[in-house]
Order: C-alpha cells, then sequence, then structure tokens
C-alpha cells in the first residue's frame, strides 16, 4: 500500500483495498480509543455501551480488513494487517486516534462519526462489491444505534446544567477541525466511487451534517465556526501524535508473540 | 456525575411475542429514555429480548418484609383454593 496518492499506476484493485482499508481501519482505530473508557466511564452503565459500541466498530473492522487482503493480492488476514502494519500505513481520519477526553468530547466525536457512518453504510448498500453491501447493511443497524447514543447525551448534556452546557459546547469546538477529513474526496475514495464499489465521502456530508445540527439545536448549542486548522493526511497515512502510542498498546502483544493462539 | 447520583430503574425484558416482561435486575440512568437504552446494553447483548420496559425504582410500591406473616401465611392451609379437587373428563384435552 506505500505507492498509495501517488496516482497514474494505481490498479482500480489497488485504489479498491486502499479505500476499503481507510473504512476498516476508522472501525478498528475507533474501536481501540473507545477501549480506553473501560473502567474510566461516568458510570458502569456508560462503561457497557462505550464498549458495545466498540465491539460494533471491530466487528466491522474484521471483514472489511479481510476483503482488503483479498484485494489487494497480499493475502494477509485481519491479524496481519491490524497487527502487524505499522504507522504509515493505517489509512484511518486523525478524529478516531484522538485520545479519551472528557465525556462530552467522545460523545462529540461519536455523533460525528456515527453520523459520518450512517450516511456511509446507507450508501454502501448499493455497493459493486457484494460482500461490502453486505457489510454496510449489518453495520447500518448498529451505527444508527450509535448515533442515538450520542445524540441522547449530547441533548442532556448541552441542555443540562451551566457546566455540562459550556463543557458539552466546548466540546464541540474540539471535534470541529477534525470533521472535514471524514468528508474529505482522497484519490482512492475517488477511484473506488468511479467503479460504484464505494462512494464519494463528500456526498455524505450533507445529510450528515443536518443530523448533526439537529442535534446541536435540540441541545440549545451551536455549531462553531470553520477553525483556521483542519486535520488532514490520515488517509495517506500522515499521522498525530497520539496515533503511535495508541498501535503500540493494540499491537504489542501480537508482536511478542507473532504466532501465539489462545 | 457519580453513579450515585443517578436514579435507579427496574428493568422488565419480553423475551418473545406472547411472554410477559419479565423483571431481569436494574440500571441507573439520568431518565426514563436513557435507561431503555442502558437496559438495551446491559439485558440484551445476547438477544435476550424483543421489548423492554423500565418502571423508576422509587415509584414501586412494594410489600414489607414484615408483614410476611400477615400477608401470605393465611394462604397456607387453603389448599382448597388449588384446583385440584375436580375430576377432569377423558375427553377434554386443555383444561
Amino acid at each position: 500500500m506505500s505507492d498509495n496518492g501517488t496516482g497514474g499506476t494505481f490498479s482500480a484493485q489497488a485504489a479498491s483495498a486502499s479505500y476499503l482499508l481507510g473504512l476498516g481501519d476508522d472501525a478498528l482505530v475507533y474501536a481501540q480509543s473507545l477501549g480506553s473508557w473501560l473502567t474510566w466511564a461516568p458510570a458502569l452503565e456508560e462503561e457497557m455501551a462505550l464498549a458495545n459500541v466498540a465491539l460494533d466498530l471491530i466487528g466491522q473492522a474484521r471483514p472489511l480488513l479481510t476483503l482488503v487482503g483479498q484485494l489487494d493480492g497480499t493475502g494477509r488476514s485481519e491479524d496481519d494487517l491490524a497487527y502487524q502494519r505499522d504507522e504509515r500505513d493505517f489509512h484511518n481520519v486523525h478524529l478516531v486516534e484522538q485520545p479519551r477526553g472528557d465525556f462530552a468530547r467522545e460523545m462529540a466525536r461519536m455523533l460525528w462519526f456515527a453520523a459520518y457512518h450512517r450516511e456511509l453504510y446507507g450508501a454502501l448498500r448499493a455497493s459493486t462489491e457484494p460482500t461490502l453491501a453486505a457489510i454496510a447493511a449489518k453495520a447500518l443497524k448498529e451505527v444508527r444505534y450509535h448515533f442515538d447514543h450520542a445524540s441522547q447525551w449530547v441533548v442532556r448534556l448541552g441542555d443540562g446544567t451551566q457546566e455540562s452546557h459550556e463543557r458539552m459546547s466546548a466540546a464541540l469546538s474540539w471535534a470541529a477541525p477534525y470533521v472535514d477529513e471524514l468528508f474529505e474526496d482522497d484519490s482512492s475514495s475517488v477511484s473506488a466511487a468511479g467503479t460504484g464499489l464505494g462512494v464519494l465521502p463528500s456526498t455524505l456530508r450533507p445529510a450528515a451534517q443536518v443530523a448533526v445540527e439537529a442535534v446541536v439545536t435540540q441541545a440549545t448549542l451551536t455549531l462553531p465556526p470553520p477553525s483556521r486548522w483542519r486535520s488532514r493526511g490520515g488517509r495517506d497515512g500522515v499521522h498525530s501524535e497520539p496515533m503511535g502510542a495508541l498501535i503500540a498498546e493494540m499491537q504489542h502483544l501480537a508482536r511478542a508473540h507473532p504466532t501465539a493462539t489462545w | 456525575m457519580s453513579e450515585g447520583t443517578l436514579p435507579l430503574y427496574e428493568v422488565f425484558v419480553r423475551a418473545k411475542r406472547g411472554l410477559s416482561h419479565v423483571h431481569v435486575g436494574s440500571v441507573h440512568a439520568p431518565d426514563a429514555t436513557m435507561a431503555v437504552r442502558n437496559a438495551r446494553d446491559l439485558y440484551t447483548r445476547r438477544q435476550e429480548g424483543v421489548s423492554i420496559w423500565v418502571v423508576a425504582a422509587a415509584d414501586i410500591v412494594a410489600s414489607s418484609p414484615d408483614e410476611k406473616d400477615s400477608f401470605f401465611d393465611p394462604a397456607g392451609d387453603k389448599v382448597y383454593r388449588h384446583p385440584t379437587f375436580y375430576n377432569v373428563p377423558e375427553d377434554v384435552e386443555y383444561l
């Protein structure tokens, strides 16, 4: 995958694999980030809810990464891809690799990511790749629940106490610079959309934006104005500082015992 | 938001159509809407149900253990309340 983004010599199949790698890595890395809430959630019930979301995402990442290994010709398994790649070979967006902040931040992140995911999987049900269409149909039900969960909390925190209102507002401002990257058309998504396997991320934004704005309005909040800085580069393997530590924690056991089974 | 400040809700799950909702446990939640969601995450992880009810634990009026003697013991010697003194006709299968 090292020639991603260089255009020209890129075969359609490799572009499809690269596109799917982005989808699979988003789910995998966000699941790992959510895992850091275990023992830290505000209540036991919420810890279960966050873990459930993470498990849904791992369930999405597994078949996506398996499909990548089949399409890119390397024959790598889901485990090879999850545990044996280095940071620069991960294609997830920066939003999902950010470390755990306060609970409001997690709900702001989940609101945006689930809004994106809902539109994404809704569109991918019509993918020309039957396996991807099937994954999308199953995952859509899951991410609808993720959006609902985040919505419930954003409304309660935004329309709660003065303190929770301010922290939810700050959380939306924190998430804002990472949102554009979700809906950015990179070379592999343009190629995947061209073959009918994928969908252009930019086409997902209007509906996702409307959904998020509706929740934010109900929460008596407003979305922040566009920030001067925005994240970019995740789809090309260029990540932010927390990614290295996240990968190290996720991979260290598999790397220490490469052929271990249980 | 410590757990102690969240109200308790009792959770009832219907396993499938035709069965009644059965008490399965309780959850903490800020309100009833969230309680249904927390119950979904805690008690239907393995497809245990098709419907969930929650009731604020504070709204449940219960009999007291102190009243056990006067409430339940008087029924102990009234065996005639059990429908076991009838001869069931042979042709009636589903009585």
